[in-house]
């Protein structure tokens, strides 16, 4: 009797430890994401008997634990990374490329954005599988702005009307401390920012000093206010009291411009893709934001860790992450029929979404974007012309790529 | 002979500890502040080169570093005097011979030193918020607008020098405590006897006396208000436009923000510097003095 007993608890413990002692991911995701992920795990779990320990890290936080984490060995096997660290990380060799697991996976190109994708590729290959999305969108009131503007023309045609209606008010808001605004139009306008090599500045080419000078014009016409972001009390108060009409800003605005706009504005403001300089160019180019899953390259756990990425990759998963995060899903086949495509306010992200580009993606982008700002503010307020601005810009850009260029060059001699 | 040897068997534990934890370690970086040491150095250690003093030359041409700099020197400048002030007056009133409950008073007074200064400053962002801040009702009572403390330029430097005088000054209230009960009593009696005023007697008497006290809290609070850091790391990250960034801040920054390694250790050798000299003009001062 007592054999017989024993004998059907090794038996029952044999069944249940196949799964445990099996793997145990370890998965760092930043922010709300990574304290709602842990909802969608459960079912991962059961499917694969594979064990997830995710650990949340806080934004701000976020890129010093990762880079230190590398550098100290203790790289988890799966991590959430802003689609922009991808560059720098893989800089440093901290990243598993994934084009040998891509083969034969669920996960497929052609169901992803491709400007998006492209954040995820560094010299020709893949570190990274696009989570969410994210993008800039044009906000703006329908009733001092009844058609979209497509053109920089109509843009600006579009301003002037405002500006005749509310002579004492404006008709954007540009915050002069960012660098997206700037970034933006000169993208749209097809400048590169950086040399195709990424090692010089490209800030002196005529497309980059053009939109410069469309966007220092909108501040002299005074269609913009020269207002810094920590100087715009509340950006909803703002639109809703028409100071200006039109504001650049992402997805997770719509959800705030809901909540915090007062009722009588409710249906009198909509969104719409960037307008372009040239008609034929419509939708101008935004930019590719969101958030990507990679795989560390001192994992031990490759293929667990790539089930994990497929199974958050499912459009099912995807859409159930939406609901949880309102986090725009990465997977094209989510947008038709679900929840997502059911706000009209997003649509204009569907269709901006096709015409993103990254940035350059060289790990000194972040600190060449941060003088993007400066200068472009000194421009505003009068401190710099549009030509010393780009010359200055060029400078701080070439000196900052000195490095890159050097160890470029000892690659190439070996 | 055996004496001295004794000796050195004493201190040797203590030098060992200072030699493994401090001497290596500061060596380690002033060799770190010649190289460029960054990210592409985590990939392949190849990636480093000497440099010699080019970071010293870039740091110095760096507008950031010179923002840093002011911010850190604004906040020592003020912040510094104001908390010794503050003390010496906490220490005469806590050793006051009118006062009563002396313990309580010192143990409350204190109380903010040993307080962690995370948690201290996480508490102090709730009381400095614009909207539901205590601060700001206090102020609304008064008919004082609302003031943005931690979001305006203006204010956020302030609004941390307000939390380190509170936080700090009861360290050096307890060394001014000290320092006031070992002044003889008979000094002030024939400072009386004389004539002299409580007033006299605080000018003639009590801050001559406590002027020792006075260079040692001088350097320490120095030393400690140019190593700000916590403070601005938590509230406001070293903003709103750099305003609150300071030179410890910024070699974080550099370090383990953007792994410029090379540059960050360049930036600690400056702030010794400064340090440094801060304290040597302080000891100088002190012995012009007759």
């Amino acid at each position: 009797m007592n054999f017989k007993f024993q004998f059907l608890f090794l038996l029952l413990l044999a069944c249940t430890s196949r799964p445990t002692t099996q793997e145990n991911l370890k998965f760092w995701g930043l922010g709300h994401e990574g304290e709602v992920v842990a909802q969608l795990l459960p079912e991962f779990t059961r499917r694969t008997g594979i064990r997830v320990e995710v650990q949340q890290i806080p934004w701000s936080a976020a890129h010093e634990k990762l880079l230190t984490a590398y550098v100290g060995d203790a790289t988890p096997d799966v991590a959430q990374m802003g689609n922009t660290w991808i560059p720098e990380f893989n800089a440093v060799r901290a990243l598993e490329p994934l084009d040998p697991l891509l083969a034969h996976s669920s996960v497929n190109e052609k169901n992803y954005f491709p400007g998006i994708w492209a954040t995820n590729v560094v010299d020709g290959m893949l570190y990274g599988v696009p989570w969410y999305v994210d993008t800039r969108v044009l906000f703006y009131r329908t009733d001092l702005i009844p058609q979209p503007p497509r053109t920089w023309d109509e843009w600006l045609a579009a301003m002037r009307r405002v500006k005749q209606v509310h002579p004492d008010k404006y008709a954007i808001l540009l915050p002069t401390n960012e660098y997206e605004p700037v970034e933006l139009m000169a993208m749209a306008n097809g400048a590169t920012l950086l040399n195709p090599e990424g090692t010089h500045g490209a800030f002196r080419d005529p497309r980059f000093v053009q939109a410069m000078q469309f966007y220092a014009d909108l501040f002299r016409n005074g269609y913009a206010p020269v207002l810094s972001n920590t100087q715009v009390a509340s950006v909803y108060q703002g639109f809703a009291e028409a100071e200006y009409a039109m504001y650049i800003t992402g997805p997770w605005n719509v959800g705030e411009f809901h909540k915090r706009l007062p009722k009588s504005m409710e249906g009198k403001w909509a969104t719409t893709p960037m307008p372009a300089p040239r008609a034929a160019d419509y939708p101008g180019t935004s930019m590719a934001g969101g958030a990507s899953l990679v795989i560390f390259r001192g994992s031990q756990k490759k293929d667990a860790a790539w089930k994990l990425i497929e199974f958050l990759s499912e459009p099912a998963q995807q859409i159930r992450f939406y609901e949880l995060t309102q986090d725009l899903p990465a997977h094209r086949e989510t947008w038709s029929g679900s929840a997502v495509a059911k706000d009209p306010e997003l649509k204009a992200f569907r269709e901006q979404l096709e015409h993103v580009a990254p940035l350059p993606r060289v790990p000194e982008y972040e600190q060449i974007a941060t003088d993007v700002a400066e200068n472009g503010e000194a421009v505003v307020r009068g401190r710099m012309t549009v030509q010393q601005a780009v010359t200055d810009l060029d400078r701080k850009a070439d000196s900052l790529l000195t490095k890159r260029r050097w160890v470029l060059a000892r690659i190439q001699q070996r | 002979m055996n004496e001295r040897r004794a000796a050195i068997l004493f201190i040797a534990p203590a030098l060992a500890v200072i030699l493994l934890f401090f001497l290596i370690p500061a060596g380690a970086s002033l060799l770190l502040s010649i190289t460029d040491f960054d990210i592409y150095a985590l990939a392949d250690v190849r990636n480093i080169r000497l440099v010699g003093l080019q970071n010293y030359t870039n740091l110095l041409r760096d507008p950031l570093f010179w923002k840093a700099l002011l911010n850190t020197v604004y906040y020592a400048g003020v912040g510094g005097p104001l908390t010794v002030v503050v003390a010496l007056a906490m220490a005469l009133l806590v050793n006051s011979k009118t006062a009563k409950w002396k313990p309580l008073f010192r143990t409350i007074y204190f109380a903010p030193v040993v307080t962690t200064i995370v948690g201290v400053a996480v508490v102090w962002k709730y009381l400095y918020h614009p909207r539901f801040g205590l601060l700001n009702r206090f102020l609304g009572l008064l008919h004082i607008p609302a003031i943005d403390w931690l979001g305006d330029p203006r204010f956020a430097m302030p609004a941390i020098i307000l939390l380190a005088v509170w936080k700090n000054f009861g360290y050096n209230m307890m060394i001014f405590i000290a320092a006031l009960q070992s002044i003889p009593e008979e000094l002030y009696e024939a400072a009386r006897i004389d004539g002299a005023s409580a007033i006299q007697q605080f000018r003639h008497v009590t801050l001559p006396m406590l002027s020792p006290t006075f260079v040692f809290v001088g350097i320490i609070t120095a030393i400690g208000f140019l190593q700000l850091f916590p403070e601005p790391y938590v509230m406001t990250g070293g903003g709103p436009v750099n305003a609150t960034l300071s030179v410890v801040m910024l070699m974080y920054e550099q370090g383990f923000k953007f792994w410029r390694m090379g540059y960050a250790a360049s930036v600690a050798f400056m702030l010794f510097l400064v340090i440094g000299f801060v304290t040597l003009i302080q000891l100088r001062a002190q012995k012009a003095r007759p």
